[in-house]
């Protein structure tokens, strides 16, 4: 292995890192803007985040070690997480930790982190938060696995960086289930990261919230740690969006200097693009009920079994 | 000189590992009728002879392991035991020794657990319960060893048994007496069904070796007999729907090591029982069978997911949580023998590892959770979820192992579960190129239905943690709840280790699994050129590591903690929880199970067969209550059982009491046998 696929390795970790909170203020100002209101800074997200450092921790008198270890663990997973997506590069060493079906898993262990963190302290929206917050996560599951399992039919790899590579090097795949998977893939992203139409981050009203119920006993750094662990979760899942479906300019194996530039001005355009088409979503579509949300669900997985029979039914080439 | 003889014995034990197995499983019995020299001494029993026990099992898991690494061939001996003319044909092969490891591996947890756990005054005496304890394990040993049909089947048979008196050792209570009848009719029902498997198999030479069985040319007819009738017996021995409803009531109604030896082993006994019929004795042969048992494994596991979902007894729910994983196992046979039956080879030991693995996993993070339990059902006495809670603080070390088992069983990277489960869902990608269009269309909704169970199993374990462990105690008395002795906690943490070890490194796992398909399939998966992480197929297309897994996150967690702490402070003030502007609250009012219950019920209302009793918004005294049972009781077993009630009522009309009556049966009897042989 190449020392510099390293120095790619741990500059896209870090690029992560610190784009994650600017991207979630950029489709926060996106919203703004479309629902006529005055946008907050860019940067609003950085200010949030160093206040909270400074603060003094109010911890709950009962809370036990790991409603303080989850906010850590949340982080590290996610950046975990943005080491294993090939946002710039493909050729990162940390890429075979993962698939993207132990991608999902990885997922899943910040998911139930989260929830046990919440139901720690005791109240009730803690607990009513978990248990929405993994009902929410075991029907994107069945779905999310289906969009992969198309990809893995069309690019014969699980592996995101092998489907970008075979993605880039034959750019004349195409194939109409992709289109299906795409549409599951953004509605999945949208359950997973507590936006309109399954929760709303900007809510704090009782009967609807789901990922701020989970947050409520947190304060301080532990509050700004699982604020950019959430920020940077939506950043992992659009450049995965990214990575399977508009590929095109991420530097693949072996490529220059020059052509990382190029793929990391690429992954911006695609990035504020992806930002104001969710921020357009989201400000067309309505919070569903709760219990509406396994409708929600249920139709994003048959949209993507749909992409996979037709994918199965046209016969084509299953591996380009 | 001392050095070179332990190097000539731990050489001649290695050259003859079937004789030393058979010396280890012989410990056992031995140890059960140590246990009746004392019988009422708990300290002699428990804290003396268990420990031992524990050894014999740490030595048969490492000679079950070096057997496996190593590859040593298949050694065969003939023990002139038994009945005259029928000699016990013994054999150990790569299949048994991986069922072996398991039994060694997660029996060496339990046993040691099991010697802190058991107090005197519970039911049996203790020297009775040691008995049947070391005499099940030693039963469990021999059903792998067997090579004929007459010495599987006396030691099923025992297994049956101990395992009886063991579920039934607080005999006094009614609900646990009707349990052992129910577990001992369905395993008796099940051995039946596997008497016949082996009298269909033999095939007309009327030799009951497994060599014979394996060489007997069976018509495809008498065949899918065979499996089907091994099908139904193994089956009910691992709780597959619809022969599932022992598991339920027996499991939780026995002493929590014997729930952990039977979730966490016996059921294992089945699935190498099936493996045994289906790949070694009667060589794969249809694809058909392939997908009725992927079938039934599908539904089992959601099955078992969702009432998992719904239980408000914890050890109730970790038995529904077995029958999941039961079924998840049963998937990857499937697959499996489908892809087997095909001539996919390498896609078949893919899958075939992946349900092995799965086996060996189930067996750690089960035992170490339902043990889990047993530990706070000494200290609170409670086993209903609704009055347990906030046990993280007076019990921090059964806390965190029983974290760890949680973590691992919701299929989260990086512990064990999650390998076994990411091995299953990659043997699903390959099946759209089975040779069978409509099969192959449909198969990729078995794979959303795995993923739907994965994700379920996920929510109930948060369930069941968060609400025996996290929150506020439920009732008062939980705050005097102590934590494990040391001997539960060595037990405990043994299998967390496992369940560790097996997620972070599963190479050596996934190769001794793969002695197993080579000896089964001629096939393993591809042996990744990298230790750091596995790739079953080719790297390019899937690899995992949880080496990475783990030590990026640990890195990142504590760069973070050493970052937060030196750029900003680490200050914390304590104060109280925010109520809502409602100071009255008590902890009953937390999120109970039910309430945990509820989307479950909500969406998969089909499933239950649910009575309610909601009460009116003006009643002073309200209470809820809720029952769920499933449909098969009422549609396939109270018929059933009505009609056998029928049927003896119509027999019993013969009964009439009377001894000239009865005199007449006999002569007549006799009459007609007189005819018949003139």
């Amino acid at each position: 292995m190449r020392g510099i696929a390293f120095v790619w390795q741990f500059g896209e970790v870090l690029l992560a890192i610190a784009l994650a909170p600017l991207f979630s203020g950029w489709i926060a100002k996106c919203r703004a803007w479309m629902q006529n209101r005055t946008a907050p800074p860019l940067t609003q997200q950085y200010r949030m985040l160093r206040k909270l450092f400074l603060k003094d921790v109010a911890l709950a008198e009962n809370a036990s070690w790991l409603f303080r270890a989850a906010p850590y663990v949340l982080f590290g997973t996610m950046v975990l997480a943005a080491a294993i997506i090939p946002s710039v590069v493909t050729d990162l060493p940390f890429a075979s930790a993962a698939d993207a079906i132990a991608l999902i898993g990885l997922f899943a262990t910040a998911r139930v982190f989260q929830a046990l963190a919440a139901m720690d302290i005791g109240t009730a929206f803690g607990t009513l938060g978990a248990r929405r917050e993994m009902m929410v996560g075991f029907l994107a599951e069945p779905a999310i696995l289906m969009v992969f399992f198309n990809a893995f039919l069309l690019f014969g790899t699980t592996a995101l960086t092998g489907m970008v590579d075979n993605y880039a090097t034959h750019p004349s795949v195409f194939d109409p289930s992709v289109v299906f998977a795409a549409i599951a893939f953004v509605m999945v992203l949208l359950a997973e990261n507590a936006r309109i139409p399954i929760d709303n981050p900007a809510t704090h009203l009782e009967l609807t919230m789901i990922h701020e119920a989970m947050v409520l006993e947190y304060s301080a750094r532990h509050l700004a740690l699982i604020e950019w662990a959430s920020s940077l979760k939506i950043f992992n899942y659009a450049c995965i969006g990214i990575a399977l479906f508009i590929p095109w300019g991420i530097a693949i194996h072996g490529a220059t200097v020059g052509a990382v530039l190029i793929a990391l001005l690429t992954l911006i355009v695609k990035l504020a693009l992806c930002g104001a088409a969710l921020a357009l979503i989201e400000s067309i579509s309505a919070k569903l009920r709760i219990f509406r949300a396994p409708e929600f669900m249920a139709m994003a997985f048959l949209i993507a079994v749909l992409g996979l029979l037709v994918h199965l039914l046209l016969g084509a080439n299953t591996s380009a | 000189m001392n050095a070179h003889l332990w190097a000539n014995f731990l050489n001649s034990v290695l050259s003859h590992p079937l004789g030393s197995t058979l010396l280890i499983v012989a410990c056992w019995p031995g140890i059960a009728i140590a246990c009746l020299l004392r019988p009422h001494s708990i300290r002699y029993v428990a804290r003396f002879l268990f420990p031992v026990g524990a050894l014999a099992c740490v030595g048969m898991f490492l000679l079950a392991g070096t057997f496996l690494i190593s590859g040593h061939s298949t050694e065969v001996m003939t023990l002139p035991l038994g009945l005259p003319d029928l000699p016990f044909h013994l054999r150990l092969d790569a299949l048994s020794a991986f069922f072996l490891l398991i039994l060694g591996l997660s029996g060496a947890g339990i046993s040691t657990f099991a010697a802190g756990y058991f107090r005197s005054g519970e039911g049996t005496a203790p020297g009775l319960l040691g008995l049947h304890y070391h005499v099940f394990l030693a039963s469990m040993a021999v059903v792998m060893l067997a090579d004929d049909a007459y010495l599987f089947m006396v030691a099923w048979e025992t297994m049956a048994l101990t395992s009886y008196f063991l579920v039934t050792s607080q005999h006094r209570i009614l609900e646990i007496r009707r349990a052992g009848f129910l577990y001992l009719l369905m395993a008796h029902l099940g051995a039946i069904s596997i008497l016949l498997s082996f009298g269909v198999m033999q095939g007309g030479s009327w030799q009951f070796t497994f060599d014979a069985m394996r060489n007997a040319s069976l018509a495809p007819f008498w065949a899918t007999v065979a499996f089907t009738l091994a099908l139904l017996g193994f089956g009910a021995k691992a709780g597959l729907v619809p022969m599932h409803v022992w598991l339920p009531e027996a499991h939780p109604a026995a002493p929590s090591p014997v729930s952990a030896m039977m979730s966490g082993l016996m059921l294992k006994t089945a699935i190498y029982g099936l493996l045994r019929v289906t790949f070694d004795l009667l060589h794969v042969k249809f694809w058909q069978w392939g997908v009725a048992v992927l079938a039934l494994g599908l539904f089992s596991a959601l099955f078992g997911a969702i009432f998992a979902g719904v239980q408000t007894d914890m050890k109730r729910l970790l038995a529904y949580s077995s029958i999941e994983n039961v079924g998840l196992i049963f998937t990857g046979i499937g697959l499996s023998i489908l892809f087997a039956a095909s001539n996919m080879r390498l896609f078949a030991a893919l899958a075939l590892s992946a349900a092995l693995l799965h086996a060996l996993n189930h067996s750690l993070f089960k035992s170490l959770l339902f043990l889990a339990t047993g530990s706070v059902l000494h200290a609170t006495r409670q086993r209903s979820l609704g009055k347990l809670g906030g046990l993280i603080r007076p019990m921090p070390w059964v806390a965190a192992l029983a974290l760890i088992g949680t973590l691992a069983i919701a299929g989260l990277p990086p512990l064990n579960g999650f390998v076994s489960e990411w091995l299953l869902l990659q043997s699903f990608l390959y099946t759209p190129q089975l040779p069978h269009a409509f099969i192959n269309m449909l198969i990729p909704l078995g794979a959303a239905a795995l993923a739907l169970t994965v994700a379920l199993a996920a929510y109930v374990m948060v369930k069941f943690y968060g609400v025996i462990f996290l929150g506020q105690p439920r009732e008062a008395s939980l705050a005097q709840a102590h934590d494990a002795n040391w001997l539960e906690r060595i037990g405990l943490a043994w299998l967390a280790a496992g369940c560790i070890a097996i997620g972070v490194q599963p190479q050596l796992a996934l190769h001794a699994a793969g002695r197993s398909t080579g000896m089964l399939l001629g096939q393993i998966i591809a042996p990744d050129p990298s230790v750091w992480r596995i790739a079953p197929i080719a790297p390019e297309q899937a690899s995992y590591s949880g080496w990475i897994f783990l030590a990026v996150i640990l890195c990142v967690v504590a760069v973070t903690f050493l970052a937060v702490r030196l750029l900003a402070h680490g200050r914390v003030r304590r104060t109280a929880a925010w109520d809502c502007g409602y100071p009255w609250q008590t902890t009953r009012m937390q999120d109970t199970a039910e309430g945990f219950g509820q989307p479950i019920r909500h969406m998969f209302g089909a499933f239950f067969r649910m009575e309610r009793d909601l009460p009116s918004p003006t009643d002073l005294t309200p209470r809820y209550r809720v029952h769920i049972e499933d449909h098969f009781w009422h549609a396939v077993y109270k018929p059933i059982a009505a009609g056998v009630q029928r049927l003896a009522d119509a027999v019993s009309y013969l009964q009439g009491g009377r001894l000239a009556i009865y005199l007449l049966f006999s002569f007549l009897t006799l009459l007609g046998l007189l005819v018949f042989v003139l």
